[in-house]
């Protein structure tokens, strides 16, 4: 590939400026009366990369917010910093003030280990356990104890795999490997997996990206029911899975949130002309 | 504050031009309904008969775009999902038709009153308020179609104030038409077919109105329909500031 001239170069380079400058302060609506989870002036580096730019939010106790904005624009990143995922990363560090009921996430006294049981995550490629359906989904209750007998174990495994829609498709084959489960299947083994440990909120990062239409309406579905329970946030590319499942959706541009707000509003009257630009598709 | 509207920077061009022809194409509906209603007005004015009959029947032209206008919109909706100000000029687009392809009905009955009128020897022509009321509403239809293609949201504000003109003019017109009637009981056939002529240009005066309302909505997002207008505009100065 030809290496980029400098007028090109130039021209990405005053294309950022011009978008930096209409970036400014985040507008609609971040905060909520309750609170899951309360975040307030967070930054992610990765090295000297300055990912996530003093983001303020909050998410509602059993709420879905969806996350949506262009490739690179820290949405995935973010989602990352709500369970710790980012510690993983040697060159990732976050500051901020992360909580969840109250409770700083990133204190030293707080266990990450326990903090994913409390934070569970699906992630956009389903990734099954090279084990049998019933030990993929009894393997977080049995590595924190959660069950005290076999009976105990087998009860969490079916009403896990019950409320991720999947019971009724394998409950006869329970002992077959979850590799040999469709796509579709997979990724609901994978939120049967995430909800065995008793999640208080679940995180998706492109749940539904691998899946077909019928797939992902059950996981949109599922989505839906898990509400009740559960308090979700999750990060898609698709607008229309945004403005079908999300009470709130929140923009993201270049590691900034541009606008957060209820998703009928979003989707119907944004106030952010890059909100605007992004969900009808134009040139920003 | 800026327009937010501008159909013409998608990213895909077709998309653009979709939008654009379907734009276009409700301006010639507009074109269309337009020329109805000032060929109602001119037949009569002028007990013009060739005039009148033309306009009684030309409403099938105005039908067939609304057809082919709301077709097209399907078709956007399903290929496109629109979001934001495309959805609302879509939607703004669906209403507006509907309203225009009432304006030509109402029009077409111009056509069919100057021919009862002709054949009853009688002549709007006495009438002068009537006059007054179809200039109104004409400047009315055409200040709303040039809103409308240019999203003006002051201009369509101005617009829905100057229905209330209208009815009072034809509230007016009302009044003296059922004098007449009680003056000369004879001549109440003819008086009632100029009285339903006026209502035909206050329902007109009316669809302008919602047209413009849609106007308001395509462009600002907020649905100013049943509600009171100076009383939006002091709660929502911003309406107002372009």
């Amino acid at each position: 590939m030809a290496a980029e001239s400098t007028e090109e170069k130039t021209n990405k380079e005053n294309t950022r400026v011009d978008i930096e400058q209409q970036l400014g302060e985040t507008v609609g609506e971040q905060f909520t009366e309750e609170q899951k989870f309360s975040l307030r002036n967070v930054d992610v580096y990765y090295a000297d990369n300055h990912a996530i730019n003093d983001i303020s939010m909050d998410i509602a106790p059993n709420e879905v917010v969806a996350f949506i904005g262009p490739s690179g624009c820290g949405k995935s990143t973010f989602l990352r910093v709500l369970n710790r995922m980012n510690d993983t990363i040697d060159i990732c560090r976050v500051s901020g003030d992360i909580r969840l009921d109250g409770e700083d996430i990133y204190d030293k006294k707080m266990d990450p280990v326990l903090l994913r049981a409390r934070v569970g995550m699906v992630f956009q490629k389903p990734n099954p356990f090279p084990k049998s359906i019933y030990d993929n989904v009894a393997y977080g209750p049995k590595l924190h104890g959660l069950a005290s007998s076999r009976a105990e174990l087998d009860d969490i495994v079916r009403t896990s795999l019950k409320r991720a829609g999947l019971l009724k498709e394998v409950e006869n084959r329970l002992d077959e490997p979850g590799t040999g489960l469709s796509g579709g299947q997979q990724q609901r083994l994978c939120i049967a997996r995430t909800i065995a440990v008793s999640p208080e909120v679940i995180l998706m990062d492109e749940p539904a990206s691998a899946l077909d239409p019928i797939a992902t309406a059950i996981i949109e579905e599922l989505i839906d029911e898990l509400r009740e329970n559960y308090t979700i946030a999750i990060v898609t590319h698709s607008m229309q899975q945004a403005a079908r499942i999300s009470q709130r959706t929140a923009y993201f541009h270049l590691g900034k949130l541009v606008e957060m707000g209820p998703t009928e509003k979003i989707f119907t009257n944004p106030d952010h002309t890059l909100t605007e630009n992004y969900i009808t598709g134009r040139f920003g | 504050m800026e327009s937010k509207i501008d159909i013409s920077d998608h990213i895909s061009h077709r998309y653009n031009d979709e939008l654009e022809d379907l734009r276009n194409q409700v301006m010639e509906m507009g074109g269309l309904v337009e020329r109805q209603l000032q060929d109602g007005l001119k037949a009569l004015r002028k007990s013009d008969m060739t005039l009148a009959e033309k306009v009684a029947s030309a409403d099938d032209e105005v039908n067939a775009k609304e057809i082919a206008i709301d077709k097209r919109c399907t078709q956007i909706l399903v290929r496109r999902q629109p979001a934001a100000s495309d959805l609302r000029l879509v939607l703004a687009i669906i209403k507006t038709i509907n309203d225009l392809e009432r304006v030509g009905d109402e029009a077409e009955k111009l056509g069919r009153y100057a021919i009862h009128l002709y054949e009853h020897n009688a002549k709007i022509g006495d009438f002068t308020e009537i006059k007054h009321l179809g200039k109104h509403v004409r400047e009315m239809l055409s200040k709303t179609l040039d809103a409308f293609i240019r999203m003006d949201v002051q201009s369509a504000i101005s617009t829905i104030q100057s229905d209330d003109e209208i009815n009072d003019e034809f509230d007016s017109i009302m009044r003296q038409l059922t004098s007449k009637m009680m003056e000369d009981p004879r001549a109440i056939k003819e008086t009632l077919r100029v009285l339903w002529a006026a209502r035909a240009l206050e329902r007109i005066g009316d669809h302008a109105k919602n047209i413009c309302e849609y106007v308001v909505y395509l462009v600002k997002g907020e649905d100013v329909r049943h509600t009171n207008l100076v009383a939006l505009l002091e709660e929502n100065p911003e309406l107002n500031d372009e």
